[in-house]
């Protein structure tokens, strides 16, 4: 019984993406102690616990409600990376489908006004248009998605960049736009009542259990639906899906928009909660589309999956801001990230090692069942 | 004037050597999106041996250790790829996008903690070479060169030599377009695909130590390098993966990015009033429309991105 337990593919995965973890995390506790061995094991804790290490319950509650409040964005990048991913389409454009989301998003929210729904489906439709012209360059111009997504990262940063620094939107003072709180609240997120369980953390917004539905929105569709297998028997096999009647072209444009659809309403989620401005004068593309590839892997390219690594990737980013920053740099929890992500890379080689092993486990205990017989 | 000439060279100069580096990956069969990373790590190399080097050391020593220094840093770093891309045969969209990630995180990490060893209360992530940046720069004229632009050039003219007149570049290029008819003559396709990871890996590096020796005197490793490893991967497909063409689409786009950085300087430009982000913005809008319109037959080695396996056919 225990055998046919560690053949199962989601165990598997699980246990892949655990060894992922615990490499990263040991990589980085290995760093900790290189630059100052008496603090790193106090350090390494703080990282992984995160909000746990804060004093008191109230003070708790609002970091656990920060690193929630995050984590909806990220989560909805990654499922964007995932949801394209399954249709064999690597949508490294998510940062800029993102990019392109807050600039619709803070556009719509400080320049015209509007309420909050309107800019999250305006968000959602300019992240649409991203991912679908990179779409239309793949199925009718043969432009690799990944090339074309990494071109667009740029020019939409650049795009945004001019388009937020309108000085009806950006604060005159600062590089940062306008605080939302003050330029247009009805265009903040509602917080239905979820601040108060966070120590009245106002960036609890509804956005957290939303992006949590859409991961099983998204899960539902790719296994549930036939839209869903047609768009996974593309991503298999484009010469066959398009033999058995399927319209691979526009499943490719129609993958494509979604996901970006998916990573601008992410970026929505975080600009109009209010817990952070857009600075228009990054000079790199965000980081929030490329940890998003890192959850997607970590969560095993699974939706539901994508829900859980998300929440740990944020975690540990936030708990590096809580280490003693006189004896280590914050960046650490990046590293460690990166770390991660970079292991992930070599989960196929884990699988077939563990079903190796499974294989020579069987094989004796066949022997085994052979001989005693004779 | 001479700003812009300066400055278009310098950017084309780096673009060019980061290209080159993609284009031998590339042509070996491995994707190399990593460039980025492998950019920051060959500049964190560089600058940590001219921050470590006595101020009175010889010139000439001073720029040969900091581009070996550079180049070997980046030929370890390209060797995160090499191992999962090459002998695990990883997805290496992920692998280089992780290692871009972990460039920037790793040097920011790493620099910080070099600070605060030689001074507690300094925990930033800038690197000076004020005094030994001088040792790169030659002045002929009103023109401010620097020596890793000849030595660009010098190495345009190497790898074009590499790749079409000998038999080492014939049988890289071969690992790209058919590594199976490659292995049946008797070429070692992974040896091969490993060079051209490693000389990526060494072209990055300097291209990165020349990144950020241009113009300035510190850098601040937070911020990487600004895109320019991907805008060198624009530069590879713009120039079609072919050295010369690769020479002519960095001084294009070398131009454009120093038309952002000094275009204030003429009066005729700045009366257009076009802002900078659309001078920053052209060379990728430009390599996009180029794409679209040569994709269909694409000049890419055609075996690129799919991990060596001896029983497909």
């Amino acid at each position: 019984m225990k055998q046919s337990l560690f053949k199962k593919p989601a165990v598997q995965t699980l246990l892949s993406s655990l060894i992922c973890i615990v490499a990263g995390l040991l990589v980085g506790f290995i760093i900790l102690t290189i630059i100052n061995p008496s603090g790193s094991g106090q350090a390494i804790t703080t990282i992984i616990l995160n909000f746990i290490t804060r004093s008191s319950g109230p003070a708790k509650l609002k970091a656990f409600g920060n690193t929630l409040a995050k984590t909806a964005p990220l989560l909805m990048c990654a499922l964007s990376v995932c949801f394209c991913y399954k249709v064999g389409l690597f949508n490294i454009g998510a940062a800029g489908q993102y990019e392109a989301g807050a600039c619709a998003a803070l556009f719509m929210a400080i320049s015209v006004g509007a309420p909050w729904y309107v800019c999250l489906l305006a968000a959602a439709a300019a992240g649409a248009v991203l991912g679908a012209i990179s779409g239309f360059l793949k199925a009718y111009r043969n432009v690799n998605e990944v090339i074309s997504g990494i071109m667009l990262n740029w020019i939409t940063l650049y795009l945004t960049n001019m388009v937020l620094s309108n000085p009806a939107i950006k604060d005159p003072a600062s590089p940062y736009t306008k605080p939302l709180s003050s330029a247009n609240a009805k265009g903040m997120l509602p917080t239905m009542g979820l601040d108060a369980l966070f120590a009245n953390n106002r960036y609890v917004t509804v956005a957290v259990p939303l992006a949590v539905i859409i991961a099983i929105l998204i899960w539902m569709i790719l296994e549930k639906t036939r839209f869903g297998y047609e768009l996974r028997a593309t991503g298999f096999n484009k010469e066959a899906s398009r033999y058995a009647g399927m319209k691979e072209k526009r499943n490719i444009i129609v993958t494509l928009a979604m996901g970006g659809a998916l990573a601008a309403v992410g970026a929505a989620f975080l600009f109009l909660s209010g817990y952070q401005q857009w600075s228009t004068t990054q000079t790199s593309v965000p980081g929030m589309g490329f940890n998003g590839i890192a959850a997607t892997f970590l969560g095993g390219l699974s939706p539901i999956g994508t829900i859980f690594s998300s929440f740990f990737i944020q975690s540990i980013t936030d708990g590096g801001a809580l280490i003693n920053r006189s004896l280590y740099p914050a960046e650490i929890s990046d590293l460690i990230s990166a770390v991660i992500i970079y292991l992930c890379g070599f989960v196929l080689f884990f699988k077939t090692v563990m079903n190796g092993w499974i294989a020579k486990n069987e094989e004796k205990k066949a022997l085994k069942a052979k001989g005693g017989n004779a | 004037m001479v700003l812009l000439i300066q400055y278009t060279i310098i950017f084309a100069s780096v673009l060019m050597l980061v290209a080159l580096g993609g284009c031998f990956s590339e042509h070996s069969g491995i994707i190399n999106l990593g460039l980025e990373g492998i950019m920051v790590i060959g500049a964190l190399g560089g600058a940590l041996i001219m921050n470590l080097l006595p101020a009175g050391t010889n010139g000439f020593v001073m720029v040969v250790v900091t581009a070996l220094a550079a180049v070997g840093f980046g030929i370890l770093y390209s060797c995160l790829l090499g191992v999962a891309a090459i002998q695990f045969k990883a997805d290496q969209t992920l692998i280089g996008t992780a290692m871009n990630m972990l460039a920037t995180a790793a040097a920011t990490v790493f620099v910080s903690a070099f600070n605060a060893a030689k001074n507690p209360d300094n925990t930033s992530s800038t690197l000076q070479y004020i005094s030994q940046k001088n040792a790169f720069i030659v002045r002929i004229g009103g023109f401010e060169f620097n020596w890793f632009m000849l030595l660009a050039v010098i190495l345009l003219g190497i790898s074009w030599f590499i790749l079409y007149k000998t038999r080492f570049g014939l049988r890289l290029m071969a690992c790209g377009e058919n590594p199976q008819a490659a292995d049946s003559v008797g070429i070692n396709v992974k040896r091969m695909r490993w060079s051209g990871v490693l000389i990526s890996g060494a072209l990055g590096g300097l291209g990165g130590i020349v990144y950020i020796l241009a113009g300035v005197s510190e850098w601040k490793f937070e911020v990487g390098v600004a895109g320019f490893g991907f805008l060198a991967l624009a530069v590879m497909i713009f120039g079609q993966w072919k050295p010369t063409k690769i020479a002519l689409a960095a001084l294009l786009f070398g131009f454009f990015r120093a038309l952002s950085n000094v275009y204030t300087g003429f009066p005729f430009l700045a009366n257009l009033g076009i802002p900078s982000t659309i001078y920053n913005m052209m060379p990728y809008i430009i390599s996009l429309v180029i794409l679209a319109f040569t994709s269909k037959n694409s000049k890419a080695p055609k075996a690129e991105g799919i991990p060596y396996d001896k029983g497909m056919r």
